[in-house]
Parts: structure tokens; sequence; C-alpha cells
């Protein structure tokens, strides 16, 4: 069964400095109970507020928001369910626990506004604390604990009242590189005990991957692909969504008599062949720095501009036609800097050349 | 690495070939002056009133302490601070919650509205409050009582009610910046997470944002409560015809009254020790109250609050806003210009009875006024400048040396804030009126001391605030270049900090030029002052020329305030 579903949701700010910008545009979607569904994006892409018209924070432009058979907002009809009234689990960017209550008190707010009986009050908040490794820190005020120990404070008290549904807002990335990853294994756990819907929200692709059964990577507001994580990073349906899932290279060619020129190549062409549909007559070709072998002859001619030993592998950079390209090379084959050498391209992605956005939308998107 | 074995920095000074440091220089000059200006008055005081020619003499203190005038001036003191700190935090927290919280239209404009009766001079406003509701001539109670044909104003100014009101109207703005910044500083997820728990808005209001900016509220409350305690101007213009004293009032009186007789200073000292003892019992007795946690509040990634929708509520909500300003900062803005071009006081606000002599003679005609003008602007201008570098001197002292004693520097620089200022010119006239064989009574500088002694808590929050913004290593990359402490300060350091300098200037000059209270017991026969002038010229029954010398304050005072605004917004900007 569906249980987040989103249909043709739209929301429109105006702001003062900009005017019109739409957030969300158009968007739909249906998240599986008991799923684990990331929303990926740059920082303004519109992921967060998604979330957010989920919670109830912000209305709809138009379109309609049901949680399983329950409609929440449905614009055209002007029915708008408050946040508290949707019975969801919520953890935020920045933690959010209340610094004037303990963190027995935090986690148990939710049950004292539900007016529960002291005794189910109590047996509920331990088994919550227990789950989340807090145990023994009831007494303490946030303030007298750790970053990851407040999140742990959030995520217990979005737990507690057991709700179906778990928003999740960025929710580790206000801790150290060390934490979040153990953090990570702590959500995956509760989710497997508890089958909650989550919906996640990062702008951290190695944490969507490792925590999504399947994931969306949005951009200006609209979705530009849903995937399971594999299916994602082996096919990214343009080079937006290649270029926001690992490090990339872009290398621009031109087409003529079935031949790929780089540009600024001096009539040298690269050993590979044209996909069957492609048709234009210029293309970005789309590769990982992993993907490209140094060898010492044959492939395509180029020279070493520098050499980076960074411990587990080695990068060089390196001039194709008029664009540097990034090699990392987990063997080292000797090169040093200037030397020549030959590329060669393992998987190649073939986008269209038409597609690039105006950096100054972008920029004009970041205000909200 | 010879000098790695030279440790301490008294061997590494031996080498230097100094014996003190400019770090050492600024303290001593700091304290030195902290000393002169503020300890040396308080400590007259205290010694004034106990000891009788070198021997404790507690005799004054008790006759004073039961006297039941004085202990009437007490009570009302109590009372009136008491309705005042509550009405006026109630009146500040609805107002910045509605601003800050609710989807009422207009914001901007009511924002710095709300801020308009907190530069506006209380003993003007309780002037303008008069002319509208003393009980037999104030134009409202005149309207309201030819409207009923009764004989009963409709309400009193002259009582303790009335001066209860009129503190409302300029100290709940105190709580209501207080609060309006914590409600925008404070992260708008720590609401949210309480709605999602499943908490509706009231009870988020209840549960989370009120117990939030409790600390906020702690701080503007107790700024009223001071300010009110040590009061002077409103219960002095709306009590002294019905007898209604506080204990600054009182005090005031009691030095009046003996024309200055050592005698009758030495009764104002003794009132003046009960008003401080009062003073800090009421700030412990509030801290027990409202037990002030510090809370970090500081919002992370920024979101708009999420607004409270007051939908019906929306239009009678506006209604009561702009009715309410219109009531404490139009209404006594326009009497007192009315009055001020009126032709004789008592006559109908009519256009037919208004001229502009009023403000010629203030301007051009009358030698008190005209001196009163220069007076003010010499006394605000050298306050602010002299108080200005002192204070940035002890700031930087305080914030970027930290030397030991510093704790001393913060406690005497910032008794004043809470010392009444009444209370302080007492001090300063037993100090500097030839008990150390300087007599400056009756001359200018004795009311310069005094300002720059009571305003120096001003300027050193505000130096030690922009101080704080520029970081130390800057001053260390100066120094690793080869310039000495001193070239650092003055090339890298005062630069950075002269906005937040010019800033501190002005947050001096302003209240200088409308202060009452101190001048009032320091003046001399030449050294008057604006609100001394607008006080005397009052008091004489010659209200339009008040009103219109009282005008003419505002006007300096709005300019004033303008130009802090625009040097404010330019540090905003950058």
């Amino acid at each position: 069964m569906d249980h987040v579903i989103l249909k043709n949701v739209t929301k429109t700010f105006v702001t003062k400095a900009f005017g019109k910008v739409t957030a969300v545009n158009n968007v739909n979607l249906n998240i599986k109970e008991g799923e684990c569904f990331s929303f990926l994006g740059p920082s303004g892409c519109g992921k967060t507020t998604t979330l957010r018209l989920i919670a109830g924070f912000e209305d709809l432009s138009s379109g309609e928001i049901w949680l399983g058979d329950q409609p929440v907002s449905i614009k055209n009809k002007n029915f708008y369910l408050p946040p508290e009234k949707r019975g969801l689990g919520m953890v935020f960017q920045a933690f959010a626990v209340w610094p004037h209550l303990n963190v027995f008190e935090n986690v148990a707010f939710p049950l004292r506004i539900l007016k529960k009986e002291k005794s189910v009050v109590l047996d509920k908040v331990k088994q919550a604390l227990k789950h989340t490794n807090l145990s023994g820190l009831e007494e303490k005020f946030p303030a007298e604990l750790s970053g990851g120990q407040q999140q742990r404070i959030a995520l217990a008290r979005a737990i507690v009242t057991n709700p179906k549904v778990l928003l999740l807002d960025e929710p580790l990335s206000n801790l150290d590189p060390k934490l979040r990853e153990i953090m990570r294994f702590e959500i995956k756990d509760l989710q497997k005990k508890f089958n909650f819907t989550i919906v996640y929200v990062t702008h951290d692709q190695t944490e969507a991957m490792a925590l999504s059964d399947r994931m969306l990577v949005m951009d200006m507001g609209v979705i530009q692909q849903i995937d399971t994580p594999t299916n994602m990073y082996n096919n990214p349906r343009n080079k937006f969504v290649y270029g926001f899932l690992g490090l990339s290279n872009f290398l621009k060619v031109n087409l003529s008599d079935g031949k790929v020129y780089p540009v600024g190549s001096d009539g040298v062409s690269i050993d590979c062949t044209i996909p069957v549909d492609f048709s234009e007559d210029q293309a970005i070709l789309a590769s990982r720095p992993n993907e490209i072998d140094l060898l010492p002859e044959g492939g395509y001619p180029a020279r070493i501009k520098s050499r980076l030993f960074l411990s587990d592998y080695i990068e060089y950079r390196v001039d194709v036609g008029q664009t540097e390209i990034r090699i990392q090379s987990y063997e080292d084959k000797g090169f040093k800097d200037g030397d020549l050498c030959g590329v060669k391209f393992n998987r190649l992605k073939w986008y269209s050349a038409k597609e690039e956005i105006s950096e100054a939308e972008r920029e004009r998107r970041k205000v909200i | 690495m010879r000098t790695s074995k030279l440790r301490g920095k008294n061997e590494l000074r031996k080498l230097d070939g100094f014996k003190f440091d400019t770090g050492q220089i600024l303290l001593i000059i700091s304290v030195a002056i902290l000393i002169v200006t503020v300890a040396l008055p308080m400590l007259m005081i205290i010694y004034n009133v106990f000891f009788y020619k070198w021997s404790f003499d507690w005799k004054l203190f008790a006759q004073m302490l039961t006297d039941p005038d004085n202990l009437m001036a007490m009570w009302n003191t109590i009372k009136i601070a008491f309705f005042v700190t509550a009405l006026g935090t109630l009146v500040g927290l609805f107002f910045a919650w509605l601003i800050g919280r609710s989807d009422i239209p207009l914001k901007g404009l009511m924002k710095s509205l709300f801020v308009v009766p907190y530069m506006f001079p209380p003993f003007i406003g309780a002037m303008a409050w008069g002319l509208l509701l003393s009980p037999r001539s104030g134009y409202i109670n005149k309207l309201f009582m030819s409207l009923t044909g009764g004989r009963t104003p409709l309400f009193n100014i002259n009582s303790l009610a009335g001066i209860v009101f009129v503190e409302i109207c300029y100290y709940f703005p105190f709580v209501f910046i207080q609060v309006s910044s914590a409600l925008e500083r404070m992260d708008p997820t720590l609401e949210e997470s309480a709605r999602i728990a499943g908490a509706n808005q009231m009870t988020v209001i209840r549960k989370i944002t009120m117990p939030l900016v409790v600390p906020a509220i702690a701080a503007g409350a107790m700024l009223i409560l001071i300010s009110s305690l040590s009061h002077f101007g409103v219960p002095a213009i709306l009590g002294f015809s019905r007898n209604i004293f506080t204990l600054p009032t009182k005090i005031y009186e009691l030095i009046y009254r003996s024309a200055g007789s050592f005698e009758g200073i030495r009764r104002g000292a003794s009132l003046s020790v009960l008003l401080v003892i009062v003073v800090v019992l009421a700030l412990a007795l509030q801290r027990r109250l409202l037990q002030a946690g510090h809370y970090d509040i500081i919002r992370g990634k920024s979101m708009r609050p999420m607004l409270i929708k007051l939908r019906r509520f929306k239009i009678p909500m506006l209604v009561i806003c702009l009715l309410f300003l219109g009531i404490i900062v139009v209404l006594p803005l326009f009497i007192i210009f009315a009055v001020g071009f009126l032709k004789a006081y008592g006559l109908p606000l009519k256009l037919e009875n208004m001229t502009v002599e009023n403000f010629k003679n203030v301007l051009f005609v009358s030698k008190m006024a005209r001196d009163a003008i220069k007076n003010s602007f010499f006394l605000s201008i050298s306050a602010g400048i002299i108080t200005m570098l002192v204070g940035t001197m002890i700031a930087y002292v305080i914030v970027k040396i930290k030397p030991k004693g510093k704790g001393i520097l913060e406690v005497l620089g910032l008794l004043p804030y809470s010392i009444p200022g009444i209370v302080l010119a007492v001090g300063v006239i037993l100090t500097w009126s030839g008990a150390l064989h300087i007599n400056l009574y009756n001359s200018i500088w004795i009311i310069l001391i005094a300002y720059i002694a009571r305003y120096m808590a001003f300027s050193l929050k505000s130096a030690s605030a922009s101080l704080e913004q520029v970081h130390n290593s800057l001053e260390e990359a100066s120094r690793s270049c080869g310039a000495s402490h001193f070239e650092s300060l003055l090339d890298v350091t005062m630069p950075l900090i002269r906005p937040g300098m010019v800033a501190g200037f002005f947050l001096i000059f302003l209240p200088s030029m409308r202060e009452l209270t101190t001048s009032l017991l320091l003046y001399g026969p030449f050294t008057r002052t604006l609100g001394v002038a607008i006080y005397s010229i009052n008091e004489e029954g010659n209200t339009v020329q008040a009103c219109a010398l009282a005008g003419v304050t505002i006007l300096i005072i709005i300019a004033g305030e303008f130009i802090l605004r625009l040097i404010t917004r330019e540090r905003k900007g950058r």
C-alpha cells in the first residue's frame, strides 16, 4: 500500500527581493509502506519544502497530499490538516530539543499532549530511550549533552508515539563524520525494528544511497529521477543526476561522420561508439574518475598535468582536448608530471549538450 | 632558542627593557577613572550618612527611616514600580508576540513605532499627559465634562494610577525589544517539533515559546523595575502638586527645600541609601521569582517561523495596535506641539489661537532657554566623546587584555546602571563641592562629571560588543608583522571598531540631551540644561513656552536618532 502520496504538488513563494519562486513544481510521488525513501538534491532544490508540505508546516499552492487513505492537504477543496493532527514523527537538522526540559520530559512531551497515563508515559519513554541508547540520561538537560546525544533525544521523541511515518530533515548534517556513520546504522536498525515509513531529506548522496530503498533527486523544484540507489547510480537519467551522485568528468564533444572529437582536440577522435538513438551533433560524455584507465601507450593521447598521492589511490589531472579531467588510479604505474600517456574510457554516459540551467536562476532560488 | 627558556612574562619584559606594558598602563588608568567618577561618590554618600566628624553615627539614618512621610514615599515607590513592571511586561510581551509570531499586517511600521517611546523623554510625556488629563484643565477631561455635563473628570492623571500609566507608556519597550529579538533569534524548529508532536498552537505558546523567552522577559522586566524605582521625572511632574512623593522625588524635595544646605543634602543622602537598598532588594526578589536560565535558542538552518493566522481577529488586533500607538505616541507628541503653538495656555486648540511666537522666543529671545540649548549641546557632546573614549578603553582592557582585576572594572563600570540618577547626583554633590578641596558646585563641570559616571555603562556595553567582534588574531597578525601593541591598537583595532564608537557616542549623546534627574540637582544659575529649563519654565506656569522648548528638544532627539539609525544600518550592510 502507498503510504505517502503526493499528487501534482506545487508550492510557490513570493519574496520581496526575487519575486515569485516556484519551490516545488508539480511533484508526483508514491512512497510505499515500510519504505525508506530519500529526497536528495542541492540546497534550494525544494526537497526540504516538499518535506515541510508533507509535515504541514507549509500549505500547498496546488495539488493533494495523502497519508495512506487519509487526505491531509487538498488545495482545491481548501482542505488542510495542521501538523499536530497528522500523527507524524519528525527529526530536524538543528536537533530542536527543548532546552528548558530534561531528556525525559523532551521525550515524554508527545505522550503528555495525548494525556497518557503516568505508567504508560514512564514505560514508553523508557522504551524509546533504550532504543536510542539514552538510558540513564533521563534527568540530564540538553545543554549537558553532546550533539549526537541531542539528536538521539530528537529521534526518541519522534518514535515514542510509534508513528507510522517518520520525517527526517537532514538529521545527521550537524554531526561530525564518524558519528554520522554510527547514527546512520542506528536509524536503519530502528526502521527494521519498527517498520516505519521513512522520508529522509539529505544533500549527501552516500547517506541517501546507504539508507534508502528508493530515492529521488530533485533540482530546481522538479524531480529529476526516482529509482533504487543502484539503478540511479548505474543509469542516471541526465547530466545533473550524474553529477550529483559522485565525482564526475564532463567532456564536451563534437560528432561528425560517426566520429567523436573532444572540444579543441585538433582532429584526434576518441575511440568509442555513438549510441544508436543519439542524433545530435554535440554531446556531453560523463565518466567517473575511477572508470578511466591511464595507459603507457594507446588510448587517447594526453599529458599528465599533475599527480597527487592520496594514500589509497593516486589522482591525476589530464587534459583531453581543452577539458581537464580527473583520473583515480589504484595502482601506481609510475607516471610523473609531464609524462605522455593514453586515456581509456571504460564506461561513458551520453547526455545532450543542450540542457544547461542558468546559474542566475539557481542563485535566485537560494533564498527559499 | 634563547627566549624559549624565558617562560615568565616578567622575564620577557625585562628583555624588552620596559617596566610596564601598554596593557598595564591602560588597566591602571581605567581603574583610576572609575574610582574617581563612580566609586568615590558612592563612598561619600555612605560616609556622610553613617559618619559624623569621623565617628560612626546612625541616628540620622534611623530618624529618616522612622519618618512616616519617608515611609509613605518608599511605599509609593514600591507600589508604582510593582504595577509598572507587571503591567509594562504584559503589554510588551503581548505586542512582541503579536508582531513576532502572528500574521498581523503593517509589521515594519509598527515595529519602528513601538520603540519611539523608548527615545521620548518620559518627563515630557508626563507634561503632555498632564495637559490632556489633569483633573480640571486637561483637554480630554474638559471635553468629557462638557459632553456629560457633569463635574467628574474622565481620569485624574495626578494620581498614583496616572503615574503608573505614564511610566508604562515609556518603559514597556524594554520588554518589547528584548522579547522581539529573542523571538527573532529563536530556532523555529523548536516550535515546529512541538506541533509535530501533537501540540496545537496554544499549547506550543504555553509550553515551548513562553518558557523559552522567559530569560528575555526577565531581562526586560529587570530594566523596567530598575528604571521605575529610580525614576524621577514622571512622579515629579504629576505628583508634586498633589503631594504624592516617591523616594527619588522626596530626595529632591529635601535638598531643594533646604536650599542646598549641608543638612538637607545629608538627609537626601540618607534617603538615597534607602532607595539603593530598595533597588537591590527588589532586584534580588525579582531574580528569585523569575529564575532565568540561559538557553541557547539561536536558530540553525533558517526558515521562516510559522506565523499564526489571526483570521477574524486580524482586523480587531490591528485596530488595537494602532489605537494603542496613537494613544502613547501620537497623542502626546501632538499635544506638546499644539500647546507649543498656542498664544496662551487654556485657549481652545483652534488655528486662530496659534502662533510661532513661543518657538521664536525659546530659540532667539529667552536667555534661559538659549543657555539651556547651548549647555545641553556642550554637555552631551563632551560627555559623549569622553565617555565613549574612556568606555572603549575600559572595554578594551576587559575584553582583550583580560587582566587579573577585570572583575572590579566590570562591577564599577556597570554599577551606575543600577544606581538611580538622583543618588548619583547626591554623591557627586558630596564629592565635588569642597570635601576634597575641589569645588565644582554650580559650575557646568560637575554636571559633566555626573553624566560621565551615569552613562559609562552604556558606553562600556556597546564598546564591549563591538570589540568582541574583532578577533584577537587580527591584532596578533599586526604584531607578528612588527607593529608594537600600541601601534596595532591604533592601526588595526581602532579602525575596525570606529563605527561602533560612533554609535556609542550617540547612545550617550541622546540620553544626555533629555537628561533631567541629575541636572536638576546639580544645575547652577547659568548651567541649566534643556531638561532643567523645560522643568523650571513648566513649574513657573509658563506652559506654552515649556511646550515649545520641549518640542525643540524632541526635534533634536529625533534628528540624533535618525543619524544613529543611518550609522547602524550602514554597519549591518557591510
